[in-house]
């Protein structure tokens, strides 16, 4: 699935979006290009994991969604997903009770599966297929969370929070196995690790109370302490986004 | 020791019955959290429908028994596939009215079928063998409870079996864990819910037949007391666990069965305190996932 790196792969106007009764997201607008990785920042409880939610229709939305110029906002999850929209949720969200084999087979959306990409990014995976999921430590779990989204080929990846709560080494390789999916599929990316960020993104979209206060170059806010710590509250001395 | 060889597997055949019934009504919840009060309905209809077919054929043969079987299972399984498409789909998530809508249906069901077939009860024929005893260990087993066992064992290993090692099996056990990641993965889990109604339902409509085999009479009302005992299997066994589900109908069947005899016929309350033992001690019951 071919996208012009030119345009916009997604585009999201006045995305509203509520949990129970709660409006989580509020008038939201953005795009993410066709190419690269686009950061979705903010504070904690922003709404940061809830836009995601929205667009693939996880939660009650209003607003426009739009992939590769076609609305998906009325559109059931996996009817967008069907569309090439892989999703590595936060907390990882594998299937504790199905072997590691099991879980990637359950996210074959094609005869003709990325399995050597998918083996080669995370060799650990394929000596563990037959563990249960649940048994596996959270940085291996991660990697099932990531390799079920990189087997099929997608239009665009929806990656929330992939480094929370791993040990640094294995922080390094989600960010590798990242920055290899990146080549070939345009990323929306939740990450509250500033490092991380700053090795992937190329732009970023800033959340604040709901709303979008910030969008542009990666560097262009990274560079700049003072934003830092307004958007994010945070010294740019600090690597991470506090909680 | 006669008396509890006979208590032991008597009770095996009367679990296998629960059995037949709350495996589908644990699925159903499992993957859906639905508690579905017209499952009851689903075993009638399969016992009324397996009987017509049987009467029609009226010779008591093992074809006969076998064609009213698969009347009952193919019966129960489109009439449950039908209640989740047109009622049960709108409502997920609402669970009130799941409720609602479920127990109308039970009742309006029971009174269709007083409507259709009476309100007496209508006795059945079976093969002649069934009606006889075997003799184990100086206790004599009437032979319908071998059947029982064995239908209901089929059924648990072809449950099993399609769970293990079918695509839509796979979808299934990672739904009872996460429904909302197996949408994510691009996976419509409708048509998931829809096959599992079926299943419970064929295996209720299946369990109408053995029942109506089993009591000797079919009426109106013969899947709302069995679905009574299967609600208390499903919650001891886990809600959302087959296996739970299948070692809580052999224990609360047998349990059942001895407190009727040696304790003047309390096997009833034997059972509703042994749900209450469970709720206080393991609200999970003995194989369900924790909340």
């Amino acid at each position: 699935m071919s996208t012009n790196p030119s345009t916009s792969i997604l585009t999201v106007r006045n995305l509203y979006g509520r949990i129970e009764g709660q409006q989580v997201v509020e008038d939201v607008s953005f795009d993410v290009p066709g190419t690269g990785v686009t950061a979705l920042l903010g504070r904690n409880g922003v709404g940061k994991t809830s836009t995601i939610k929205s667009i693939l229709g996880l939660i009650d939305v209003s607003g426009e969604v739009t992939l590769d110029g076609r609305r998906v906002d009325r559109m059931p999850t996996h009817r967008v997903v069907q569309l090439g929209v892989g999703y590595v949720p936060e907390d990882r969200e594998v299937f504790g009770k199905l072997t590691v084999a099991e879980n990637l087979k359950l996210a074959e959306r094609s005869a003709r599966p990325n399995r050597d990409l998918v083996d080669e990014l995370f060799p650990d995976l394929v000596q563990r297929q037959a563990q249960l999921a649940g048994t596996l430590s959270g940085g291996q779990q991660q990697m099932v969370s990531l390799a079920r989204a990189l087997l099929n080929q997608n239009r665009l990846l929806l990656v929330d929070e992939p480094t929370k709560g791993l040990s640094p080494r294995i922080v390094g390789e989600v960010a590798v196995a990242l920055l290899a999916a990146a080549k070939t599929v345009p990323i929306l990316l939740v990450e509250q690790n500033l490092q991380v960020i700053r090795q992937l993104a190329d732009r970023v979209v800033v959340l604040s109370g709901g709303r979008v206060v910030f969008t542009g170059e990666a560097a262009e806010l990274l560079d700049d302490p003072e934003r830092i710590q307004r958007y994010l509250g945070v010294h740019s001395g600090t690597e991470q986004v506090p909680k | 020791m006669s008396t509890i060889i006979l208590l032991l597997i008597t009770g095996l055949g009367l679990g296998a019955l629960y059995f037949l019934v709350a495996s589908g009504l644990s699925l159903i919840y499992g993957l859906m959290g639905v508690l579905n009060f017209a499952h009851g309905s689903f075993l009638t209809i399969g016992a009324f429908t397996g009987w017509e077919v049987a009467r029609r054929l009226s010779d008591g043969s093992w074809w006969t028994l076998v064609a009213a079987m698969l009347t009952g299972a193919v019966v129960g399984a489109l009439v449950a596939a039908a209640t989740e498409y047109f009622l049960i789909r709108r409502l997920y998530n609402r669970h009130i009215e799941q409720v609602l809508v479920t127990v109308g249906l039970a009742l309006a069901s029971v009174a269709l079928f007083e409507g259709i077939w009476g309100t007496d009860p209508i006795y059945v024929t079976s093969p002649s063998w069934l009606g006889q005893t075997t003799e184990i260990l100086g206790a004599r087993i009437p032979n319908n409870r071998f059947m029982l066992i064995l239908v209901a064992v089929l059924v648990l290993v072809a449950i099993v079996l399609f769970l293990k090692f079918t695509r839509y099996g796979l979808i299934i056990r990672a739904g009872v864990e996460n429904r909302l990641m197996v949408t994510a993965l691009g996976i419509d889990v409708r048509r998931a819910f829809t096959l599992v109604f079926a299943i419970g339902g064929a295996a209720a409509g299946l369990g109408g037949v053995l029942a109506s085999i089993y009591y000797g009479y079919v009426s109106a009302h013969i899947g709302g007391s069995l679905l009574i005992f299967a609600f208390i299997v499903t919650v001891i066994g886990g809600l959302g666990s087959l296996a739970g589900a299948a070692i809580a109908s052999v224990l609360v069947a047998v349990l059942q069965q001895f407190a009727n005899f040696y304790l003047s016929g309390t096997g009833d309350l034997a059972v509703v305190l042994a749900l209450a033992a469970v709720l206080l001690l393991r609200p999970r019951g003995l194989l369900g996932a924790k909340s």
